[in-house]
This record gives C-alpha cells, structure tokens and sequence, in this order.
C-alpha cells in the first residue's frame, strides 16, 4: 500500500513539471550543465534532446592528435631505461674507485657533483614530459566536456569510463588512462556490453594497471622452463629460481567480477576467482623481444593448460578463447544486469534511486541483451529519473566542468582546473582504486571540501565573469531550477563576481 | 536557614525536571571528566589491504622464509622480541615500541571473510557485523554516544571524510589549503542561502569554524604547500610524480611528518578534536610489494612520527590505532606481490598505552594454522580491538559498545588492559 501511494506521489510530481522544468533537468542533470542558451534549445523536445545524442558510433573524441597506449608505452619503457642508467651512473660516481676501470678511468671524477646533475637532467626531461602527456590529455578531457553540444552522450561514457577505472596512482598507467578510454571505452558505450566488457579487459592498460601482464600459469611450458633454469632462466641458481618461481597473480580476475560484472553479491567463490586467473593467464602485453611492445598479446607458452571451472560452467576453450568465453557469460548474467543497472541509477538520479527505475533499467538490459544505447533510452523514457527536485550533489568533476559550461567557457590551461580538482579530492585521472571514483553525496560535501569549492567559486567568478550580468549568467545556468531565494541573493550581490560566485555555490547549482 | 531551604529545594526539585539533577549532584564526575576530556584517540585507515606479514615479519617464525621467498625480510627489519621485527621503514614506530608506546596485533581482522577491498573497508568502517547493514561509521557512533556525557569532538584530515567518520553528528574535515579570507562577504552569504540545505548548512559553517581553527592548530608549521603535497602527491608510484628518487622520497617523508604535526595541532587547541580519523591509500600490493611497501609505509611512518612529535605532552592521554581491511596471502604470488587474504597486523601506539608484547595469539605460519591454506589466520575480531581502547580509554560505555557503536557484537570481548 504505501508503495502504491509513494508511486503516485512520484507520478504526480513528474507530471506537474512543465516543458522548462524539464528542459532544465535535461540539460543539468543528464548533461554536465547549461552552456547559455542550451536550456532554451532544449526545451522545444527535452527527451528528443538527449535521444538524439544517443550514437551508435559512440562517443565523441576529445579535442588533439590522438597518441595511441602504445607509444605512450613505448616512452614510459624508454624513460625507465634512462632513469635505470641514470641511477648506475649515479652509484659510479659515488664510488668512484669501483667505477674508474670500467668507464675507461675519468680524470675529471674528481669534480663529480655538477656531472651527476647532468646525468640526471634527461631523466627529468621525460618525467615533466610523461607529466605533461597526462595533463594535456586530461585537459583535452575536459575541454571536450565543458564545450560539447551532446553532454549526455559524455556523460554516459564518463560513467563507463569509471566503471572501468584505469588509474594514474600506477605511475606506469599514468600516460595510458587518456588513450584507454579513447581506445576501449568510448568507442564502445552504445553497443553491447559484451564487446564493452572485452575491449577494457584486454587493452593493455588494464591488463597493466591489475596486474595481468605478469600473471603466468604454474603448470604453463614457461613456469616449468623456468623451474628447469631453461632459456628464461638461464644463470639463475636453482635456490633462486625457486624463491622467484612465476605464478599467478589473481587481481584482474577478482576485479571483473567484483567491479566490472556480477558484483561482490555475484555468488562467486574465492576458487572461482582463482581458476578465472588461471584461464586469463597468457593474455599480456607485448615486450622489445617480440618488437610488440605496449600491445596486447597471447602468450601461450604462459597460459595454464587445461579445462576451468567458473561459477559451476565447465569451460574446455583452448588459448585465449577460454578468457572470451568466460567473460560473454558473465556480461549475459542477470546479476551483471542488476549490479550495474543499480549503478546508472545512482549516477543518473539519486545515491538511493526508486526501485522501479533499476527495475526498468534491469528489464531494458535484459530483453536487448546488454544494448547499451536501448539502457541509454530506457533512462531517457523512465518518469523517475525526471523528478524536479535533484538529488544528485555534483562530484568535483561535474562541479568546475557545470562551472565553465555556465561561464560559456572551456579552460585553457590545466593550470586553471587541474589542482582544485586535487584539493577537491579528485585528483586528475587518479580515482582511489579500480572501484573508481565514488558518487555519493557524503564522498564529497566534508566540510573541508564545502570551504574549499566556495574558494574556487571566488576565484573563478573573478576570472570568468567579465561585464556579464549574474542574474542572467544564472537564468542560463539553471533556467526554472533557479530558486527564488538564489535569485535574491545573486540580484543584491555587490558585485557581478560576487553574483556569479554565489550563483555556483547556489544549493541547487551544487546538485542536478 | 529554615526560610531558604524550601527555596533551594524547590530549585533542584525544578533542576530534575528540567534534567539537571545529575549534573549538580555529580560532582565528583565533574572532577573525573577534566582528566577524561583530555584522552584522544586516532584512527588511520591503511587502505588496500595492507601487508600485515611486512609491517610486523614475523622472522622467527620457522615458516616465514620458504612461504615469502625473495619477499622475506632478515636482518634489516627492526627487531622487536624473538618472532616479530618491524619493517626498516618503521623506523618511529620502532622508537616508540622501545620506549613501551608502541605494539603490534599481528592477526587481526574484521568478521568479513570476501577478499573485496569495498567490502572489507565498509566492515572495518562501520564497525558492522556484515556488509551494508549501516551507512555510518562506529567513530562518528562512538562521538554520538559521548556527546550525551561530555563534549566531544571530531575531526578527518583529508579533502574528503572516511566512511568511519560519517554519520549523524557533523564532524570536521580539514586538508591544506590556502586559508578563508576572513573578511570576504561570501561565506556569510553563503551560510544564510544554506539556512534550510541540511547537507551544505551545517558542512560550510563547520568548514568555517574549522578554517579559523587552523590558524592556529597549523602556526608554525609548513602547512600548506608540504602537506598539501603529501595529501596528493605521496603516494606509491607518485602518479603525476614520474620522477622523484632519493630527495623526492625525503620530501615527501617531510611532507608527511608535517601532515600528521598539523592533525597533532588540532587535537592540542582548546576545544579542539579529540577523536580523528586519517585514511592513506595505495597499499594494494599484487606485484613489485617491496618498492611499493618501502613507499608507503615510510610515509604511515613519517605520519606517526608527526602525530607524536606534534601531541607533545598531550602524547600521554593519546591512544592512535591504525588498522586496514584485510591482509594478504602467506605465499608470495607469480608477480612477486601478494594477492587478498585475510589476517593482516594492526598497530596500537600512544603515551597512554601501558607497555607490553604481541596484542592477541599468533597462530604462526604451519601450513596447518593458515586459514583457508591460504592467509594468516586471524585469532582476533578487530573490533574487540577497537572496543577495548574505547571502553578503558575513552570511558565509553560497554552497553553502547555491544550495541550502538559496534551492533550486535555482544559476543565480541573487547580487549582489556592495553591502557
């Protein structure tokens, strides 16, 4: 009974917002905020608006030349080897008795310090260089969000994005999580999940950022050379061939079921984790021997032979077809369906979202077998995710990308957005662990975090702003979701930046 | 006299309506609440499972070498008694153990038995029998629970607060920052359009208070940008920080000393926080565990070092627990790391600890005695641990304990004797 009546309540309160009221839910809570004007746009067919951003293709590209994992790979390899041999040299100098015979005896040593300096500077070179690679990618990330026209279509991808966390806490996936979700994840984000699941999993900057690449089959051909002391382990005394004897390594495994597919409540076992790292071992990437470095590869002297049993399905594929196998049938299980439609509604509508709405979401899934863009349009058409009053406090990311996007801007430098998203607790490309980013209210509104996106606001309204007026800025911004308390308080600011600057820390600006 | 009782009487008589009489007639618990108020306690989260095997190694133990392998530590780990050392970078927590301040839990874990970090880490920070049986954290419970006796507050060093201090009563929350302008107009505007947000209202004012506070907790100290790097820039494999080396490392051991100094000198304000709460991450170990332990627990241990230095005579009414979600395998795995297990080792320090070994069994490493053939096997509930520390040290009654502040852990012994 009390759910028929809450029903109802809901209905009603969707049925009342008219045309603008649900032109602005569009734009700020499926999209990444108003641009000015786009309300407008919007409100002429609000759920046409967003159907129509809905792209088979997938989703767009961020603004630049686009560097491909691989190469980005192949820089972070060579930065090592000069800060390998940097640090040799380093170690020379520093014993310099040790090291004379070998470089050919340097009369010069004495004067040693300036020379280590010199060592050193290439070594840095790339590190600022790696570091800029992450910021420019990052900024062409942002720019792309804060400027485009289809803002539901990235923030779609943005959630799988997270869905799929490649984080640069690795200082080895740092260069990478840019061109994975170039590569994997927006390519993908309307078809089905299936072919999703498959191209995140095996691009190389998962297998990397949850250690696959070196998980190797105990009862693989290259395990049991290696325990020989065959050509792997040539030199290597059997005493310490042993105490480095190649095995499995279980985290991607664990993660795909935990994070990416049927959830921690899946009903899998520790032993189901563990034979699925088996059957996955052999899938890497390639190294300078094989001259396919930064690739993803098959190794299948690595691969542990033989038949896997997962979540009671006997699995007989030989090679990698076993990992394709497996991961099809979890993409297909109705848990997967449920765990990751209960995510879209958080994202979408509310940390604590109606049951009706997963449940819609859940069938939508299930009766197009994982067609992500009919999910997509399932969202679109549900009543429940149109309830005027939001309910959704925007994560830092939403929070300075709505800003520029009210500003009419797009930030130029990563200098201007970079460390507040930092300070903020979300520091670039750099989500906790592969459980990414969370999404909750209670994540992001500390204190702390309150003080310190007021501060922004200043300082940003100071840069943006200009000879605009805020009452209009707003109007832009939040169009019938301005509340008439907002609206006072923006219209007896002293000044435009301070009118702006209370327009981005307005409660319903904090939140979609 | 006779003219001024019945007036005096009739005053407590409208004192106990009013729910005051306990308050005027204890007196001697007035007396006793001076010294209770001054008692801290802190709470650092290690969060991604951290090595219980490589905090405390247990190196006389006959099992430890052949199931580590090139993983396990010899002499240059710290030597604490016949089984246990520290690890080398454990250098402060190794002083402190010296000097009776500091102990080790060496098979500790919460009643979740998943392997899921998000799982474990929701267990260990709402101090809940079960996963997703409640939303708040058992710290933001347990400053519930003294609130009704005495002012208690508190505080999370970070840009966004634990889980384990999340709940009804709105804690602080501070990270390095550049300070509030004081006579800016926006925060009073702010505060009165958040008048009726339950969520942004009392967060801001709380922020605000916060902020002024800092002046004065963070004097002295370089507490802005150090710590701010080492709120974001410390962590294993640096993600933006590609370089670094040697001086990279020192700087952020600095750093991470002066981030602990700055949570001490909140706790030393009057009025300040007695009840905090710090979380580090990046201690998920599944391949290349030496490099990243070496990191990350020589930055827990500049943190510690900060935390102590910073308390100074307050150092003695302090109780600091650091605890992660779960330990990892025995066996060292295919990548020289180790995968999800069970029993990890948590760590108990402060002035106020009285001195003493192991805190719990040791199971030891048989092959027999690890749980699943697996993991070190836990012998201790980690919230007996946490009971325990709250019970003796911050006077927190039992009842709530079994019930409020850790539900349904009636069955759970908290651990007597450890203050």
């Amino acid at each position: 009974m009390t759910v028929d009546r809450d029903k109802r309540k809901e209905t009603s309160a969707v049925a009342l917002a008219d045309k603008d009221m649900l032109a602005a839910i569009a734009v700020t809570r499926f999209g990444l905020g108003a641009k000015p004007g786009e309300i407008a746009e919007a409100a002429r067919d609000p759920h046409g608006f967003l159907r129509a951003q809905i792209r088979r293709s997938g989703a767009d590209q961020p603004p630049g030349q686009p560097v491909t994992s691989r190469e980005r790979m192949g820089e972070f390899r060579d930065y090592q080897r000069e800060r390998r041999e940097a640090r040799l040299e380093k170690t020379a100098d520093v014993r310099p008795a040790a090291a004379a015979p070998a470089n050919g005896a340097d009369p010069t040593m004495a004067d040693a310090r300036p020379k280590r300096r010199d060592v050193a500077d290439p070594v840095k070179a790339v590190g600022n260089m790696l570091r800029e690679d992450i910021s420019s990618d990052f900024t062409a990330r942002t720019q792309l969000a804060a400027s485009t026209d289809a803002a539901f279509r990235e923030r779609w991808t943005l959630f799988w994005a997270n869905h799929f966390t490649v984080s640069a806490t690795k200082a080895i996936t740092g260069t990478v999580v840019g061109p994975f979700e170039q590569e994997a994840i927006r390519p993908n984000v309307f078809g089905h999940f299936e072919d999703l699941l498959g191209a995140a999993e095996s691009h190389p900057a998962m297998l990397t950022y949850l250690d696959q690449i070196q998980s190797i089959g105990p009862d693989s051909q290259f395990a049991s050379m290696q325990r020989r002391g065959g050509p792997f382990g040539v030199g290597a005394r059997p005493q310490q061939a042993a105490l480095r004897s190649p095995g499995l390594n279980e985290n991607l495994a664990r993660e795909i079921m935990e994070l990416h597919t049927v959830g921690v409540n899946g009903g899998y076992t520790q032993a189901d984790v563990t034979e699925f790292a088996r059957a996955m071992t052999g899938l890497s990437i390639g190294n300078e021997r094989d001259g396919n470095y930064g690739a993803a590869v098959f190794r299948e002297q690595a691969h542990e032979p033989g038949a896997r049993m997962i979540m009671g399905v006997r699995y007989d594929q030989r090679g990698k077809e076993q990992t394709n196998a497996i991961l099809t049938d979890l993409a297909a299980k109705p848990q997967t369906a449920r765990f990751i439609c209960g995510k879209i509604a958080r994202h979408f509508v509310a940390d604590d979202p109606p049951p009706a709405l997963v449940a819609r979401l859940e069938d939508a899934w299930r009766s197009s077998k994982g067609d992500l863009a009919y999910v997509a349009d399932t969202l679109i058409s549900a009543p429940e995710a149109w309830d005027p009053t939001p309910a959704k406090f925007k994560t830092p990311y939403e929070f300075i990308v709505s800003s520029f996007r009210a500003a009419g801007g797009q930030p130029q430098t990563f200098q201007s957005f970079g460390p507040i998203l930092t300070a903020l607790g979300q520091k670039p490309f750099s989500a906790p662990s592969p459980k990414g980013w969370p999404e909750d209210a209670q994540s992001w509104a500390a204190p702390d975090a309150i003080v310190k996106r007021m501060q922004f606001a200043q300082a940003f309204s100071v840069n943006t702003v200009r000879d605009r007026d805020p009452k209009i800025l707003a109007a832009d911004a939040l169009g019938e979701r301005l509340t008439p308390d907002t609206a006072k308080a923006i219209a007896r600011a002293e000044s435009r930046q301070e009118g702006f600057a209370l327009l981005l820390m307005s409660p319903e600006f904090q939140r979609r | 006299m006779n003219a001024f009782t019945p007036s005096r009487r009739g005053l407590l008589a409208t004192a106990a309506g009013f729910g005051l009489s306990l308050q005027l007639l204890a007196v001697p618990a007035v007396a006793a609440d001076a010294a209770l108020n001054k008692k801290k306690v802190i709470v650092v989260i290690c969060r991604g499972g951290m090595d219980g095997l490589s905090v405390a190694p247990p190196v006389g133990d006959s099992d430890y070498h052949g199931l580590r392998g090139a993983l396990a530590f010899g002499s240059e780990a710290l030597p604490l008694d016949g089984t246990f050392a520290l690890h080398p970078q454990l250098t402060a927590v190794h002083a402190m153990a010296k000097a009776g301040e500091a102990r080790i839990v060496p098979a500790v874990a919460t009643p979740d038995r998943a392997r899921s970090h998000f799982e474990a880490q929701d267990v260990l920070e709402t101090g809940a029998p079960g996963v997703y049986s409640t939303t708040s954290g058992w710290l933001n419970r347990t400053v519930e629970t003294l609130s009704a006796h005495r002012k208690v507050d508190a505080i999370s060093i970070g840009p966004t607060a634990p889980l384990l201090l999340r709940g009804k009563v709105q804690t602080a929350s501070w990270s390095p920052g550049r300070g509030v302008d004081a006579e800016a107009r926006l925060p009073t505007l702010l505060q009165d359009l958040y008048r009726n947000d339950a969520l942004l209202g009392p967060a801001l004012a709380r922020g605000l208070a916060t902020e002024t506070m800092a002046k004065d907790a963070t004097a002295g100290l370089d507490g802005g940008q150090g710590a701010m790097m080492a709120q974001n820039g410390g962590k294993a494999g640096g993600g933006f920080k590609a370089g670094g080396g040697a001086q990279g490392a020192q700087g952020g051991r600095e750093a991470a000393k002066t981030l602990g100094e700055s949570l001490a000198g909140f706790m030393r304000e009057p009025g300040g926080p007695t009840v905090a709460a710090i979380s580090l991450d990046g201690f998920d170990s599944h391949a290349g565990q030496a490099g990243l332990l070496t990191q990350r627990l020589a930055y827990l241990d500049a943190v510690l070092d900060g935390v102590h230095t910073g308390l100074g005579p307050e150092w003695k009414n302090t109780v600091v627990l650091v605890a992660t979600e779960f330990g990892r395998t025995a066996r060292t795995n295919g990548t020289q790391g180790t995968d999800h297990g069970t029993g990890s080792t948590a760590l108990i320090l402060g002035g106020a600890l009285k001195p003493g070994g192991i805190v719990g069994d040791w199971p030891t490493l048989k092959q027999s005695a690890l749980f699943e053939n697996r993991d070190v096997a836990p012998t201790l509930d980690m919230r007996g641990l946490f009971k325990g520390v709250l019970a003796e040290h911050m006077a927190v009654d039992r009842t709530a304990l079994d019930n409020t502040v850790f539900p349904s852990s009636a069955a759970v012994k908290p651990v007597l004797g450890l203050v």
